[in-house]
């Protein structure tokens, strides 16, 4: 009884590897490589990166200590992006204020993905009533704009760098979820999760063993194509006073008192705007160029 | 066909149920009690009983949520504002208009400037022109409405003094709030035409218009063009979500009395009224363009057309192919 147990398991994995064989990383990083805006775009990503995670080393300032006697200080040796309202160093508070947006933006990519994984994978897998139940949910929530969604539900949580994430992941469940459903729903009907239905596997053992490590390819280009958009959103929320809120040196947020300034201090509004756009153009070459490495297919 | 168009409209009915539910649970679940809010302190438990009773806010969520939606469907009635008491359906009249004309006029724009460019692009493949534009719609697609408006009101409000840096009383102050609504979407309609074009072009049928001595013109608004629109035209309807949803924000820069700016002061106060029938109303304008945008593909695509008119056994196939998709 074991033994055949052990066997059919084999026959399984066998299988489940043979259609998850896709080329391998060597390629994928070829493909990368040869991708020269893709390049630029990782870079970019990887240059921002470095600099919000190692900001104490690129800056000698306190993002939060205020200092009036040095507020409005056009750029120079010393604050090489000026000063603000408060006579903090922009530089400083730019990059200690990327953590929040970067990290913000990965947190609200990787609950959107579980969830859209968990709805998409049900809906697909189960198919009938379940698929029904859950497509009509998702036609439903796609009806308000993901934006608009993030600020009515920010507002009713508050604000705050964790109910921003939650209220930016929320909006962006239903791509997901849709994108997983169809990838299971041309899975579903391969040979090897016959095999393994044939075999006695539980639902539950097809849906993480077999169905799922096929589905990583879709669901990770999604998501690094989605980082983007959610920079734009996270910001904009913190740009109204929805998100992450002053004195924290969030992107949107300086660039929302910059605003006010707008008429006699341009530093603080164009170096926030700058920094908010180039890292969205970053990732989304970079997410261009995962998909066109991991599926040539998807290729627009 | 009018069998399916029908359908497609009365599905749009438990769809905006399905939000007016939503909304109303998001802001139901808010804390914070309004009716504390719009008393202040020092009110008598009378006149919070009143106050309660008065607003409905006194009967749970289920006798409201029903209070709610009977008041709409009877009376088009959304509710007054806690604090201004005005009703939000008349706040709608006034205020819609200036944001339907924006965002009209955008996307508009973006259609009619993107196609175009995109078109250019994808025939002059690999020409300085296609790199600039392929350049330039990487870079201004990355850059949202707000970015882009505050960068815009730094430099030709304050820096060159061009145009006013906020409201819309003269023909200029209009400039900077269409571009920063346009722009962001109308780049994404230049890529998806320029990539759509490229595929098309090296079609078959293509070479034969060409062979047949059909002049170039031709060929790209009657054979290519026509033939990569449905993609397009999927691009255009969700940048009117993307125009609507960004007017809180865009609106809020400019401080442009429109929807926009109703909902954010909406969300400002905690004014439940204003929040929830802003966006139900704006999930609504969405679902309508939704509905063209299908209607639209049978414009465009005879084949998709064939589908609805033909037999019962072609529309169970139909069912079929959109499960699988």
């Amino acid at each position: 009884m074991l033994k055949r147990k052990k066997r059919n398991e084999a026959i399984e994995n066998a299988l489940a590897d043979m259609a998850r064989h896709k080329g391998g990383g060597s390629e994928f990083i070829q493909r990368m490589l040869r991708n020269k805006t893709g390049m630029i775009g990782t870079c970019i990503c990887f240059v921002l990166i470095i600099l919000c995670a190692g900001a104490p080393i690129f800056t000698k300032w306190d993002p939060y200590e205020q200092s009036l006697a040095s507020k409005f200080i056009l750029p120079n040796m010393e604050h090489i992006m000026g000063t603000d309202d408060f006579g903090r160093d922009l530089w400083c508070r730019l990059l200690y204020g990327g953590r929040y947006s970067l990290l913000i933006a990965l947190g609200s990519a990787v609950i959107s993905t579980v969830a859209g994984l968990v709805l998409g994978s049900c809906a697909g897998y189960f198919g009938g009533k379940t698929d029904l139940i859950i497509t009509r949910f998702l036609d439903i929530i796609q009806a308000i704009p993901g934006l608009l969604l993030a600020i009515a539900i920010s507002s009713a949580l508050g604000s705050g760098p964790f109910n921003t994430m939650l209220a930016i992941a929320i909006g962006n469940i239903a791509g997901g979820a849709r994108i997983m459903r169809s990838t299971v729903l041309s899975i579903r009907g391969n040979e090897f999760v016959e095999a393994a239905k044939a075999t006695g596997s539980r639902d539950a053992r097809i849906i993480f063993v077999h169905i799922l490590p096929n589905t990583i390819a879709p669901l990770a280009i999604n998501a690094s194509m989605g980082i983007g958009g959610s920079i734009g959103a996270i910001s904009g929320l913190s740009f109204i006073g929805l998100g992450v809120q002053p004195p924290t040196p969030e992107w949107g947020s300086i660039l929302a008192v910059g605003k006010t300034y707008i008429r006699d201090f341009w530093p603080i509004v164009l170096f926030p705007a700058l920094f908010i756009a180039l890292t969205i153009f970053g990732f989304n070459l970079f997410g261009d160029a995962l998909r066109d490495a991991l599926d040539p297919k998807m290729r627009d | 066909m009018a069998k399916y168009i029908i359908k497609r409209i009365l599905w749009m009915i438990p769809v905006m149920f399905g939000v007016l539910i939503i909304v109303f649970t998001i802001t139901y679940l808010t804390p914070g009690d309004p009716v504390i809010t719009i008393l202040g302190t020092g009110y008598t438990p009378e006149r919070y009983a009143a106050k309660a009773a008065e607003l409905h806010l006194d009967k749970g969520y289920f006798g409201q949520l029903f209070t709610y939606i009977w008041n709409i469907i009877s009376k088009f009635d959304f509710g007054k504002s806690y604090f201004s008491n005005i009703p939000v359906a008349r706040e709608f009249a006034t205020r819609v208009p200036i944001t339907a004309t924006i965002g009209l006029i955008s996307v508009a724009a973006l259609a009619l400037i993107g196609i175009p460019t995109g078109v250019i692009a994808a025939v002059k493949q690999y020409s300085a022109t296609d790199y600039v534009l392929t350049a330039l719609t990487l870079v201004l697609a990355a850059t949202p409405g707000y970015v882009l408006a505050i960068l815009g009101v730094l430099y030709f409000g304050v820096k060159l003094r061009w145009v006013p840096i906020a409201g819309l009383g003269s023909f200029k102050a209009w400039i900077l709030p269409l571009l920063t609504n346009s722009i962001p979407t109308l780049s994404i309609v230049t890529r998806q035409t320029r990539t759509n074009m490229l595929e098309v072009i090296r079609q078959d049928y293509i070479r034969t218009a060409r062979s047949k001595g059909l002049s170039e013109k031709v060929i790209r608004r009657k054979h290519a063009l026509k033939n990569c629109l449905i993609p397009i035209v999927t691009v255009i309807g969700t940048s009117v979500a993307v125009v609507m949803a960004g007017s809180v924000i865009t609106e809020n820069i400019f401080n442009i009395k429109g929807l926009g700016t109703y909902l954010y002061s909406g969300i400002l106060s905690r004014d439940y009224p204003i929040i929830n029938g802003s966006v139900l109303l704006i999930a609504f304008i969405v679902c309508c363009v939704n509905l063209l945008v299908d209607l639209a593909y049978m414009a465009i695509d005879p084949r998709i057309k064939a589908q609805f008119i033909n037999t019962n056994k072609k529309k169970k196939k139909r069912t079929v192919d959109e499960g699988v998709d």
